[in-house]
């Protein structure tokens, strides 16, 4: 339970980082910042990286602020601050919600959002919420940056459009509408570990009428499904039991998680219906608070 | 091979040694520094028992390069208390039972001192949270609960030995 040996580099800027990565993605470089996912990895060897480039003393690319109608959030924010961010209570609460839920408290001083989008486990929190909400990743590489759609970002289970001589120095997500509401609801055996099913979802109505929902599911698939389009049907109504219920069975039909021996597909199929539920009344009963 | 000179500041004390920047922190906080106090169980960041702080603020020290320690502050279980006059949360751990191998306590010593520190009045939901990190194989966790409690109460009273 050892990581094998690796050389260290621990850059001042964001420039420095990314020279070292070019230089170094031929020769099995890889950059750390909370190593929450990376450091198990080590650990177990799953990962054996020739050299970790160390992006914890960027403390630049750590904020999160108001851009227009949009949160900016840098890449190497910790989990904690996002669940604290004031800002983000406010215009960003599913984000803040979701990141209250990952790992343990100790985790969550550590481990940041750049870290775990580029992670991409198919069950995390940060995923679902950056593909419900269609958030848009800043990528940069020596001279270059270009912004990547969360839907366009994960590719499969940990796998991402990143290039091997890019990082993620930013997150956007949209800003709430004044009559929005969010829920985050997610199921796991243990508290502190991966959802076996996780919901997100935001309502936002005009009056008693719904006029948009943002509807999310992780651990259904390799990657974070949005399910924006089952609720188009869905719109212009009032959101009453049978609202919530028959866009929850809508739901469950629009998936076909893998079926394995440890969890089948019923299972998970069962539990994505009864958390979308909970997550649309929830986001609903704020609505009337 | 490769190894380097790696100074750590460990409880308010500079300590320097040689290391391959392989090293995690908790191995060199038992090995380089003298300090066994901080317990290594599970090594991938699931038992927290090497919990220590960095900075103020709690950090599993197995996921931790010791390398990447350099100009932080490290506090580990060796600070808290000292002979004869324990420190609030190890009192009444003492008192209301809560331990018996002691194996996952510095862990849990270390967590509670950076949580009560930020939230003095906690919710027993808001403990439970917190020591959901931290596995313990004896107690059933009811006691130390109790014992977080406790602490948190006679903490914010600004007396770590008034009797209950």
């Amino acid at each position: 339970m050892k990581p094998a040996a690796f050389s260290y580099l621990r850059p001042t800027s964001i420039e420095e980082a990314l020279d070292q990565l070019a230089a170094g993605t031929g020769a099995g470089a890889k950059v750390i910042a909370g190593g929450q996912s990376l450091g198990p990895m080590m650990n177990m060897r799953l990962a054996t990286p020739a050299q970790l480039i160390d992006l914890n003393d960027l403390t630049e690319l750590a904020y999160v602020r108001e851009a227009g109608d949009w949160i900016e959030i840098g890449a190497l924010t910790r989990h904690y601050q996002l669940a604290e961010s004031p800002v983000l209570r406010r215009h960003c609460p599913l984000l803040a919600q979701a990141a209250q839920t990952i790992g343990h408290y100790a985790i969550r001083q550590r481990g940041t959002i750049g870290g775990s989008l580029a992670h991409a486990d198919p069950a995390a929190q940060l995923a679902l919420v950056a593909v419900t909400l269609d958030a848009r990743l800043k990528l940069v590489r020596p001279g270059a940056t270009r912004s990547v759609q969360a839907g366009d970002f994960f590719a499969s289970a940990m796998t991402t459009a990143l290039q091997p001589d890019e990082v993620i120095l930013s997150v956007q997500f949209p800003k709430a509408a004044p009559r929005e509401a969010a829920s985050f609801n997610m199921f796991n055996r243990r508290h502190g570990d991966y959802a076996i099913v996780a919901a997100a979802t935001t309502v936002a109505v005009e009056g008693a009428i719904v006029q948009r929902v943002r509807l999310g599911l992780g651990g259904v698939a390799p990657m974070p499904r949005n399910l924006d389009e089952l609720a188009l049907p869905f719109l212009g109504q009032v959101p009453g039991e049978q609202w919530i219920k028959r866009l929850a069975a809508a739901a469950r039909e629009a998936i076909a998680p893998e079926d394995n021996p440890r969890i089948s597909a019923l299972y998970r199929q069962e539990l994505a219906e009864r958390l979308v539920a909970r997550a649309l009344s929830q986001a609903i009963s704020l609505l009337h608070g | 091979m490769n190894k380097q000179s790696i100074t750590l500041t460990v409880n308010g004390r500079n300590v320097e040694f040689e290391a391959e920047p392989r090293k995690l922190l908790s191995d060199a906080l038992r090995e380089n520094c003298g300090l066994t106090g901080t317990h290594v169980g599970c090594e991938h960041g699931v038992c927290g028992a090497c919990t220590v702080l960095v900075d103020g603020r709690p950090v599993r020290s197995c996921l931790t390069y010791a390398v990447q320690m350099e100009g932080h502050e490290i506090t580990t279980i060796e600070s808290v208390g000292e002979h004869g006059a324990l420190a609030p949360l190890q009192q009444a751990l003492h008192e209301a039972h809560g331990l018996q191998c002691g194996f996952c306590t510095p862990g849990i010593v270390m967590t509670f001192q950076a949580f009560l520190a930020d939230h003095p009045d906690p919710s027993e939901e808001e403990i439970r949270d917190v020591l959901s990190g931290n596995l313990c194989r004896c107690t059933g966790y009811q006691n130390i609960v109790t014992a977080i409690q406790l602490a948190a109460r006679r903490m914010r009273e600004g007396a770590g030995h008034v009797a209950t």
